[in-house]
Order: structure tokens, then C-alpha cells, then sequence
């Protein structure tokens, strides 16, 4: 019996994604792979001691010991000097019994910090009493960690590589293989490959976003804690930005090398200011109304402001125009200049 | 009987690619249920000529009707099977999700397993295309073309590059489809696969139809059914062999000359009495019936394939 066209496309282009293990991989692997070397670089670990070098004065230097934030060396004048040079140490104390001298880099918040902290550590072995009781309160809210921000970026950089890679490459190479030559021989809608790109397309996404999310929850910690739904729609309207550009590609590409050049002209700049691995708020003001105007800019802000900030998707309405406009425009653009040829 | 109904006409088509004139005038009729070939060597214009009228390439000028409609309309497309001449169908599919693929395209057409089993692919049902033979690959290609159950057939070098016995399938192929009351237009360099399958053949040279006619037509147009290839040191002139017995004509061929007799079983004897009365050692000498190929180097002076 006679199926849809329309499913029959999608399913080739399924079909021969899912047989193709290179392109599995990097749909699916590679952010795996990145996500656990980024998750391993910047989990959160104890906060780091402070380093301190005390100058030949072993009485001093074991009176210091006490102190558990502290992390005691003791050396000769010289070797401490040079230390504290290398910044392997951030204070250098030196004392001659009456008086205590403190040798630090005032432009490093360690240098400071350590100071005070052996200050108060010699006043307490001295046998100072503090005036008021104090009691610390540690925080480390949920969504303020660097794999928080980095799950959301890593969504939005993996629904545009493969967005781009897996239409506007298969477009190319399917019109070098005379392929679509062969398809506009038969009474096969136009509309409905172009269609079948666009609902394969949907149907991986929801798998890429579904394991990211996933893995980011289960291997770091992080949740959504915006709705669900609003992530959902969200990675479906940055899935068909980037599928627009990647069929204005496709379009217009002659080759694949001309395609692969495309690609890399749309994605590099939005590797680098799109705020996929660190804010994008680093750079200059004058920049900013460009960023965001960038569809992984406009996708990685809100899937932050819902994953990590529980962000209404109304508060976030810039954000879904930038991405529809990226998604109509270059597609009714590349409607018309699609060539079979 | 009455005269078959007209599926394809075109007449004086024309299409140039910037300072190409790929095609310069040529003009068509097919008839239901004939299978019609353009012979022709490299770059002559076959598979511009073909891809018009299939509606994929836009002409500079001229008037084609297929099946009454402009090329490219799309009930056209419902009744037109097409192989191109190089078409790589998705690698990864199986046989049988490619022939399902574009059996879905059709509002009607053949049962995809019973294409498959006429194309003899059973076998290879669950293989995919990349792990195909090279004739198997043209058989994908046919099926592909056959599922829509077209009545026109458009095959632009169905047998090209290969081997003998999956070009003998591929000719099984179109003439089982041919005897099915289908029609067909076909393109080749191989006059053999020509006068094998076609009923009617135009013979195409930088995209003009120089001849056109059944097989048995042209050869005879030759005047001259037999084929006498000589060699001889030294040479013997052109004169003189085109005086012998029933030769209509003499042609250089490499070191031989080609003599194109109604009757061999004269012109030959005289050809070596000649020589022996010119004392010329006679190096090689074959007989044959005349072809297409002989035809087309009467036309062109250039042999049929690239050497
Ligand atoms: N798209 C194109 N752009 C430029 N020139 C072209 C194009 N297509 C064909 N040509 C030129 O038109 C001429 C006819 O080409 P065509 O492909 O029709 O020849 P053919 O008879 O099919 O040859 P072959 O037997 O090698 O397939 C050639 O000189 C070719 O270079
Ligand atoms: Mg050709």
C-alpha cells in the first residue's frame, strides 16, 4: 500500500542519520563528552587554603599551624621572597619577636585576604577574645554553580551544530548526488521535503535536548527549575532558527566544502559571543545589541533564565521574537532560491 | 491497423549553458509503445535533450508535448518513469525502503515487493544501496523508475558502465516493459544496446539529429550491407578500391582502409587478385555486416565511443 510521502521522506532522513555512527556521535556524544570534562574542570571543590610562608621562625610557624585555614611552609628569607614572587604563596610573614611584617600583593584579593587571616590567627594564639559571637552561614545556591550555567549553553550550542551540520550538509550532498534531481522528477511535493527536514529535525531535537537535560541533572545536580514545557518550546524554536539558517545554506551552498565554509562563517562567531562556555556580558556595550540579536544568544539566555532562574517564558518574549524571526525569514528566503540542481 | 497514438513530440529545441549550444535544433515523435533511442557520442547533447523533456532543465527554445502537457507539469510527472544518467540514491537505505520511498510519491502505481521481485532484487530486499553491485545499483534505479507504473520511460545510459551480463538484464528489463504496452526513450553509445532495443533510433552529433530511422534503415542507407576492413604495406589508394566490384565506399580507419560492399562475395576476390597484381603484402583482411557504427562514421568521420 501507497504510505505518506510526507513520512516516508522524514523517515529516510531518520533512518540515515541513525545508521550513520560519525553523526550519532556527534549529535550525541560529543556534548556528553564535553559536558564531563567541563563538569570535571569546575566542579565545585572545598574552597582552596590560604597559602602562607613564614620566614626561618619555627615557634611562629607552629602557632599557625592551629589554624585550619591556613597552610603553613616555612623556608629562608630568600626562598620565601622568590615564592611569593611565583605566587605559590599569598603572604610572606616575617617577625623578629616584637614587631611582624607582612609582605603580600595588594592588587591579588588572596594576598589581602591572607594577611587578615594570619593577623587573626597570631591574635587568637596571643590570646585575643572576640567581642561578639559569630556564626558562619555557608551558601551554594542551586543554579549559581559554573556547570549550572554551563548545562543551558551546551544545550543551545548542540541544537545549533547539529541543526546546521545535519541539513544544510545533507541538502548539499544530496544535490551533488543529483538526488534531488532524481526527487523533483516525481510527482513529489516540493513543500513536503522541505517539510521532512524540518520534522526530523523536531524529532531529534527532542532527544538531544531530553539526554542533556538529563545527563546534566543525573551526573551534576542540575535541575530545571523553570517549567518544563517552557524548555521544551524554547529548544524547539532555537531547533527551528538554526534549521532556517541551515536550509538558507543548504540552498545557496554549491558544494559541501562551500557548505562546510558557510557553517563555520554562522557558528564561530556565535561559539565565541553567544555565552556558551562564559557570559556574554564580558564584552563591550557596544557589541551587546548584536549579541543579542543572535539566535544562540537569544536560545542560551532564556533556556538559563528557565533552567537555572525558574524564569516565566513571558519574561523572556525578546528572546522567543529574536528566535522566530531567525526561523521565518532565512527559511522563506531559502524557499525561494532552493535550487533541485 | 491505426497509427499509434503520439506520447512525445518536441521540435526544434534548443538549449545553450553560457557558450555551449549543448542542443541546437532537434525534433522528436514518439510513438505508444516504441522504444526510441538518441545515439550518440560524448557531449552530443543526449542527456540535455532527455533532461528537458523530462522537465528538469528549462529550454532556450522550441516546442515539446508529453503525453499532451508541457514537460514538468505535474500530472506529467505522475506518468513518467525516470534513471538519470548518474543518480546516487541514499546509501544508507535498504532496496526496499528506496523503492517504498518513491512508490509513495505515486498516486498510483506497482505493489513495491512485486517491482522488487521483476527488478530480481529479492534478494537484496534488506541491503542497503552501498553494499549494492554496480547492475544491481541500475536495477534499484529501474525500479525506482517502474514503481510509479509510468507509461513513458525515460533511461539516459541504462547500461553504461556495465558488465555484459547485468546489461542483458537491463535490456530483459525494457523489453519486458516495452512488450507491457509502454513507451520509451532511451540514450546510448552503444550501438549494440541500440539496435537491440530500439524500434526507431535518431543519431545525435553536437546537438543535431543527423540521421534518424529504424536500425535496418540506417545500415541500408549505407548502400551497402557488408564491411570489408583491409590492410596492406604499402597502402593501396583510395582509387583504385573504390573501383572494385560493388564498393560504394572507401575510408580510412588507423592504418586500414574500410570498404563498404554490397557484395562481398565480389569485391573481395577482386581485393586480393588487386593485390596481387600490385604486389602489396596483404597484412589483415575481415569481413562483417555493416552497423550503426559503420553509419555513424559515414556521418561524422568519428568513431562512435571516446577511443
Ligand atoms: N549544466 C551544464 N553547464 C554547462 N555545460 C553543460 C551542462 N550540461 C551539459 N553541458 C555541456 O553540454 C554539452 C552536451 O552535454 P550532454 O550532457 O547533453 O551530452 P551527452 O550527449 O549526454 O554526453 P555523454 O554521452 O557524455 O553523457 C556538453 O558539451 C556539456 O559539456
Ligand atoms: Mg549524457
Amino acid at each position: 500500500m501507497r504510505s505518506s510521502p510526507l513520512l516516508e521522506l522524514t523517515r529516510m532522513r531518520m533512518v540515515t542519520f541513525l545508521r550513520d555512527p560519525g553523526a550519532l556521535f556527534w549529535v550525541f556524544g560529543f556534548p556528553l563528552v564535553l559536558a564531563f570534562v567541563l563538569g570535571l574542570a569546575f566542579r565545585n571543590r572545598p574552597p582552596d587554603p590560604i597559602h602562607v610562608v613564614v620566614v626561618a621562625n619555627a615557634p611562629l610557624a607552629q602557632a599557625l599551624k592551629g589554624d585550619g585555614t591556613l597552610n603553613i611552609e616555612e623556608a629562608a628569607l630568600d626562598d620565601a621572597r622568590w615564592r611569593l614572587r611565583r605566587a605559590q604563596v599569598d603572604v610572606l610573614v616575617q617577625s623578629d619577636g616584637a614587631s611582624i611584617t607582612y609582605r603580600y600583593d595588594e592588587t591579588r584579593p588572596e594576598g589581602r585576604v591572607a594577611r587578615l587571616a594570619v593577623e587573626r590567627a597570631i591574635e587568637r594564639s596571643n590570646g585575643r577574645v572576640d567581642t561578639l559571637r559569630a556564626t558562619d552561614e555557608k551558601v551554594s545556591e542551586p543554579g549559581s554553580r559554573y556547570i549550572d550555567f554551563l548545562v543551558p549553553g551546551l544545550i543551545g550550542m548542540n541544537l545549533m551544530g547539529s541543526s546546521l551540520w545535519a541539513i544544510a550538509y545533507g541538502i548539499v550532498d544530496a544535490r551533488k548526488k543529483k538526488l534531488l534531481k532524481r526527487l523533483a522528477a516525481t510527482p513529489m511535493k516540493r513543500s513536503d521535503y522541505l517539510l521532512s527536514i524540518l520534522l526530523s529535525r523536531v524529532v531529534f531535537l527532542v532527544f538531544e535536548t531530553v539526554v542533556l537535560i538529563a545527563i546534566g541533572w543525573l551526573a551534576f545536580g542540575v535541575a530545571v527549575q523553570g517549567s518544563f514545557a517552557a524548555v521544551g518550546l524554547l529548544a524547539l524554536l532555537g531547533g527551528l532558527a538554526f534549521a532556517g539558517i541551515a536550509l538558507l545554506i543548504g540552498a545557496l551552498a554549491t558544494s559541501t566544502e562551500t557548505a562546510g565554509g558557510l557553517m563555520n562563517l554562522v557558528m564561530m562567531p556565535m561559539y565565541l559571543l553567544s555565552g556558551a562556555f562564559f557570559s556574554s556580558k564580558h564584552f563591550p556595550d557596544v557589541l551587546q545589541p548584536f549579541i543579542k540579536a543572535l539566535p544562540l544568544t537569544a536560545l542560551n539566555d532564556s533556556l538559563r533564565a528557565v533552567i537555572n532562574e525558574a524564569a516565566p517564558l513571558s519574561s523572556q518574549w525578546a528572546q522567543v521574537a529574536v528566535l522566530l524571526a531567525w526561523g521565518l525569514l532565512p527559511f522563506f528566503v531559502a524557499l525561494r532560491v532552493f535550487r533541485w540542481q | 491497423m491505426p497509427e499509434a497514438a503520439t506520447v512525445l513530440s518536441c521540435t526544434g529545441l534548443k538549449k545553450s549553458f553560457a557558450d555551449v549550444h549543448a542542443v541546437r535544433g532537434v525534433d522528436l515523435e514518439l510513438k505508444k509503445g516504441e522504444c526510441f533511442g538518441l545515439l550518440g557520442p560524448n557531449g552530443a547533447g543526449k542527456t540535455t535533450t532527455i533532461e528537458i523533456l523530462e522537465g528538469l532543465t528549462p529550454l532556450d527554445a522550441g516546442e515539446v508535448r508529453i503525453l499532451g502537457k508541457p514537460p514538468g507539469d505535474a500530472s506529467v510527472r505522475e506518468r513518467i518513469g525516470i534513471a538519470l544518467q548518474e543518480t546516487e540514491l541514499p546509501e544508507k537505505l535498504t532496496v526496499l525502503e528506496c523503492v517504498r520511498l518513491f512508490r509513495s510519491f505515486y498516486s498510483r502505481g506497482r505493489e513495491v515487493d512485486a517491482v522488487i521481485g521483476h527488478l530480481e532484487l529479492d534478494e537484496k530486499r534488506t541491503a542497503r544501496v552501498a553494499k549494492l553491485s554496480g547492475g544491481q545499483r541500475q536495477r534499484l534505479a529501474l525500479a525506482c523508475a517502474l514503481v510509479g507504473d509510468p507509461d513513458l520511460l525515460f533511461l539516459d545510459e541504462p547500461s553504461t558502465g556495465l558488465d555484459p551480463q547485468a546489461r542483458l538484464k537491463v535490456w530483459e528489463i525494457v523489453l519486458a516493459f516495452k512488450a507491457a504496452g509502454g513507451t520509451v526513450l532511451l540514450t546510448t553509445h552503444y550501438m549494440e544496446e541500440a539496435a537491440r532495443l530500439c524500434d526507431r533510433i535518431a543519431i545525435v552529433d553536437h546537438g543535431k539529429v543527423i540521421a534518424r530511422g529504424s536500425p535496418q534503415e540506417l545500415v541500408a542507407s549505407l548502400g551497402a550491407a557488408q564491411v570489408i576492413e583491409v590492410t596492406t604495406a604499402p597502402p593501396l589508394s583510395d582509387e583504385v578500391l573504390k573501383a572494385l566490384p560493388s564498393v560504394v565506399r572507401v575510408s580510412p580507419k588507423a592504418d586500414a582502409r574500410v570498404l563498404h560492399a554490397a557484395d562481398v562475395a565480389a569485391a573481395l576476390p577482386a581485393l586480393l587478385e588487386l593485390a596481387r597484381a600490385q604486389k602489396v603484402q596483404v597484412k589483415n583482411v575481415t569481413t562483417r555486416e555493416a552497423t550503426l557504427e559503420d553509419v555513424f562514421v559515414h556521418l561524422t568521420g568519428s568513431e562512435l565511443r571516446d577511443a
